[in-house]
């Protein structure tokens, strides 16, 4: 029997194939929000941080990347336009330290500790014990951020609105808690958002919280890790030797740990080494160049008094925002020490002394559980001397560059990654708002938060052009 | 009481740092009697510092151009106290206390500048200590010697060439006698001293087997052999591997003269050397046997009975044991009785009829010869370390209060300026006391606007509490 194609045959089939087409579009638009792909910020004040201001000027976003900046640019007509007049552009702002996107082990008490509110006393490190020579301990190298990010934590969405386009996120329990990723706050699968998966290596030498389980002490987790390094070091000259002679050796046991490691080492991947106070800042010093490591510091917020020291040995800080305080439920009549006053005090100086020695240095979060509160630590910096300019490229391109993404991020140049932060004023003014942030070329209208507090505002005046009602809950 | 002066002491350690004496120029201290330790006293005596050394000592000495110049009429000098036993200036637990053998770990990698300690023991005379890794394993980590320069970094501190060491630990300790594990988690073996015996002689025999390795692996390499495969580095067998070379010295804590003999029996079979005994409060009844190995002892003067296994101890055990030939110090093992060494030493005199001078090599030049570090420090000689304490009496009298400490001929404590230094802290104190409150109340204030406006028509804001706007108003009426 042959198959005749009928006029009524060609019709449905057709009317099925445009269906299909068209499910398949609406589809589309329904799974990105309608996004158009191509944008153009007009009259702005564009502040490139690669380069210097632009009093007004225009960017082009085409598929995701800047394709032009400057005061005289062509607008590709397919653009949706946004009327930049009174606003100002930003490269989008990087945290460079959080656990944003990962979720809590659950059960544990750091978990019910987070519910409850309170900062838990000594998170457990994880059960798992990965195989190895001594079964060692929260050690985990293997694991990377970007496998296990969860675009439903709130937290995206409100640092997005912040100005923060991208974060290292990174997992913190253990001895070797897994590679950090360079993540873009925006996608609709985890996959979309990751920028650089395997970014950093984070250690961590807090001991169990037990005096019969090793390492149970400060010295004893240096030891365990200098170990762990030494092993790693092994697999990187014992593997190939027994790799070119299988037949005249045994064959050494397989170990993920010191596999994983001796890769991050070929990778030349970036050591985040703790380092807040200058006991840990000089110890983590000599500990990078014991290991060999290309280390950042984490936290360096006595680096007031050793930005000379830091400068020397040319190691970046990504410094810790939460600046000391004093504890919110202590003990009004306890004794305060000096050292710990001077340190209280000092801390938020630090950033300015490291830019003065030539320190290169990012921002993290580092527990700050609100974006406006990461703005008034920061603002807390430049009071204490800070240059603006430099904090914004903390924020922005010295912290895509101590992660290795400067090529993609960053600053506003043709060819980078579309993250940007459009605001109606300058952003170290407490009262300017973030109007609209771009990440990966996706636009989101940053809108007031419910109208509570000032009901006369209600009505926010639409300064995006035709592109208004598309785009701000894209996620 | 003891408190507020504690805390005084405390925020005069602030800005420490060695006084402001060039370590190029040269120091002298005049008028003083010298207690030499080596070649006796001298009345009136003084010391001539140049670079941090001792470059001269006697009764008349030119004062050099540009010198400064220490009066220390009526005062009395001797070397810096060394401390052959301390746990101050660590970062963290002194204890790696989970494995048996810990000697992975080492006291040098957290060693804590800013421990004020070190300036209460500098206070107390003490220049340079022993820092020793706790008890709880027959083998505990790798310990160091540091000169207590306060003010410096941690890199700083070490005692430049003075051999390492690790920390031995008999009985009750490591043994886990007096404490154990949560209910749910296995004690740890050795619970017997069967068993710490057996757990060191396993680490050496474990160690002579990695250095054998290691030696036939270099020795292929050397000869070119190919292809080769290397051997793991083990930080637990590497500094054990240093012991059986004569590398690193062994601080051995114990108690009984059985356990004292024993780890001596093992150190013979192995071949290595117990460099000192800590504590060793029997060590009066084998002294004979302690002095032939050559081993030194350091012990408490007169402290004991707090554990079965320090029971049968006198205080005439450090005298005893120096009679017989051993070279005998007294520590502390404690940061509070460090600042008072000098006593501790003198109860020697009174419990075994030590002269004074004897009395005083207890902590000076014999924990020296322990550590090692007899050639810069212990006496008061030309061409060693000016590490020097300035007593207002004589050291040996109760009376006696310290009133400089020089580390390498710079004045690191000094009491009068201690003292004059203090309302100045505490001014500073005060003061940021102060700007942390204001900063405080301006934050809590434009949290309160929004929440006020309505309040006003509920009742008139009498009571406290609801923030300082409320109470100014309070205040207004």
């Amino acid at each position: 029997m042959t198959i005749r194609w009928t006029r009524l045959h060609i019709c449905l089939a057709l009317i099925a194939v445009c269906a299909f087409l068209l499910l398949g579009w609406a589809c589309r638009i329904y799974a990105q929000g309608g996004e158009p792909r191509y944008f153009a910020i007009t009259n702005a004040r564009i502040v490139p941080v690669s380069g210097p201001p632009i009093e007004s000027g225009t960017v082009v976003i085409a598929k995701g990347l800047i394709q032009a900046v400057g005061s005289n640019v062509a607008i590709p007509p397919e653009a949706w336009v946004i009327d930049g007049k009174g606003l100002t552009v930003y490269p989008g702002f990087i945290d460079a330290g959080t656990d944003l996107g990962l979720a809590k082990p659950e059960g544990t008490d750091e978990a019910a500790a987070r519910a409850r509110g309170r900062q838990p006393a000594a998170p457990p490190p994880p059960a798992e014990i990965s195989i190895g020579r001594e079964d060692r301990p929260a050690t985990t190298p293997w694991r990377v951020a970007a496998d296990e990010i969860k675009i439903d934590d709130k937290r995206i969405e409100s640092w997005r609105n912040a100005g923060f386009t991208t974060t290292l996120t990174s997992p913190d329990t253990g001895f070797f808690p897994g590679q950090g990723s360079v993540i873009d706050l925006a996608g609709d699968r985890s996959g979309e958002m990751v920028v650089k998966p395997a970014a950093t290596l984070p250690i961590s030498f807090k001991p169990r919280a037990s005096f019969f389980l090793f390492p149970g002490s400060l010295m004893g987790s240096i030891a365990y890790v200098r170990q762990v390094f030494d092993d790693a070091s092994w697999y990187s000259e014992a593997q190939p030797v027994y790799d070119a002679n299988p037949s005249k050796f045994e064959r050494p046991a397989y170990d993920r740990t010191q596999e994983t490691i001796h890769h991050t080492r070929e990778r030349d991947e970036l050591v985040l080494l703790p380092a807040n106070t200058s006991i840990q800042i000089l110890r983590a010093l000599r500990l990078a160049d014991e290991w060999k490591i290309r280390a950042a510091l984490l936290g360096g917020q006595e680096g007031y008094a050793l930005a000379e020291a830091i400068a020397a040995k040319k190691t970046p800080v990504l410094v810790n925002l939460k600046w000391p305080e004093r504890a919110k439920d202590s003990d009004p009549e306890q004794e305060q020490p000096l050292r710990e006053l001077r340190f209280r005090d000092r801390a938020p100086s630090t950033p300015a002394a490291l830019a003065k020695a030539g320190v290169k240095f990012g921002f993290y979060s580092g527990g700050l559980e609100e974006p406006k509160e990461i703005f008034k630590s920061m603002r807390k910096a430049i009071d204490a001397g800070l240059a603006p300019d430099a904090a914004l490229r903390a924020f922005t391109l010295d912290a895509a560059d101590i992660l290795g993404v400067s090529g993609r991020l960053g600053s506003i140049q043709p060819g980078k990654i579309a993250n940007l932060v459009i605001a109606d004023g300058d952003l170290w003014n407490e009262k300017t708002k973030v109007r609209h942030v771009f990440v990966d070329g996706r636009w989101f209208e940053v809108h007031e938060p419910p109208p509570e507090e000032k009901p006369e505002e209600k009505k926010p005046e639409r300064t995006a052009g035709s592109g208004s009602g598309i785009g701000g809950g894209g996620l | 009481m003891k408190r507020s002066i504690f805390s005084l002491m405390l925020l005069a350690t602030m800005c420490a740092g060695p006084a402001s004496a060039q370590n190029s120029s040269a120091t002298i201290i005049q008028n003083a009697t010298v207690l030499t330790i080596t070649h006796g006293t001298i009345e009136h005596g003084s010391i001539l510092i140049q670079n941090g050394k001792i470059a001269a000592v006697g009764a008349d000495l030119k004062v050099p151009e540009g010198a400064t110049v220490i009066d220390a009429s009526g005062q009395f000098v001797m070397p810096g106290i060394i401390d052959c036993h301390s746990h101050i200036a660590v970062d963290g637990s002194v204890n790696e206390g989970a494995p048996a053998v810990s000697s992975m770990v080492n006291i040098g990698d957290v060693l804590n500048p800013e421990d004020v300690n070190i300036y209460r023991d500098l206070a107390g005379g003490v220049t340079a200590a022993n820092i020793l890794h706790g008890s709880a394993n027959p083998i505990g980590g790798q310990t160091i010697v540091i000169k207590l320069r306060w003010g410096k970094p941690a890199n700083e501190l070490p005692f430049e060439g003075a051999p390492p060491g690790i920390k031995f630990a008999l009985g009750e300790n490591p043994k886990h006698s007096n404490f154990g594990p949560p209910p749910g988690v296995a004690p740890r073996y050795p619970a017997t001293r069967m068993g710490v015996e057996e757990v060191i002689r396993q680490a050496f025999t474990e160690a002579r087997e990695y250095k054998k390795h290691w030696d036939d692996y270099n020795q292929r390499k050397a000869a070119g052999e190919q292809p080769l495969m290397p051997p793991r580095r083990d930080e637990k067998l590497e500094p054990l591997v240093e012991v059986l070379e004569g590398k690193r010295y062994v601080h051995a804590h114990c108690y009984r003269a059985d356990e004292i003999l024993m780890l001596l029996g093992v150190a013979k079979e192995f071949g290595f050397k117990v460099r000192t005994f800590q504590h060793v409060l029997e060590g009066y009844k084998i002294a004979g046997e302690i002095a032939a190995s050559g081993a030194g002892a350091s012990t408490f003067s007169d402290w004991w009975a707090y554990k079965m296994e320090a029971y049968d101890a006198i205080p005439y055990n450090a005298a005893l044991m120096a009679e017989r030939g051993v070279i005998v110090s007294v520590n502390s093992d404690s940061a509070e009785e460090a600042r008072h060494l000098n006593q501790e030493a003198a109860k020697s005199i009174k419990f075994g009829g030590l002269s004074p001078n004897d009395a005083l090599k207890l902590i000076t030049l014999n924990p020296a010869i322990q550590l090692g570090i007899e050639n810069r420090a212990g006496s008061i000689d030309v061409g060693k370390d000016a590490d020097l304490v300035i007593y207002n009496h004589d050291p040996l009298s109760v009376y006696a209060v310290v009133q400089k400490t020089l580390i390498d001929g710079q004045v690191y404590f000094d009491r009068q300026r201690d003292l004059a230094r203090r309302s100045e802290l505490e001014k500073e104190k005060q003061a940021l006391l102060e700007k942390e409150k204001k900063a405080a109340e301006a934050e809590k204030k434009p949290e309160e606007k929004p929440a006020k406006k309505p309040e006003p028509k509920k009742k008139p804001p009498k009571t406290m509490g609801e923030g300082d706007g409320s109470r100014d108003a309070a205040g207004a009426q």
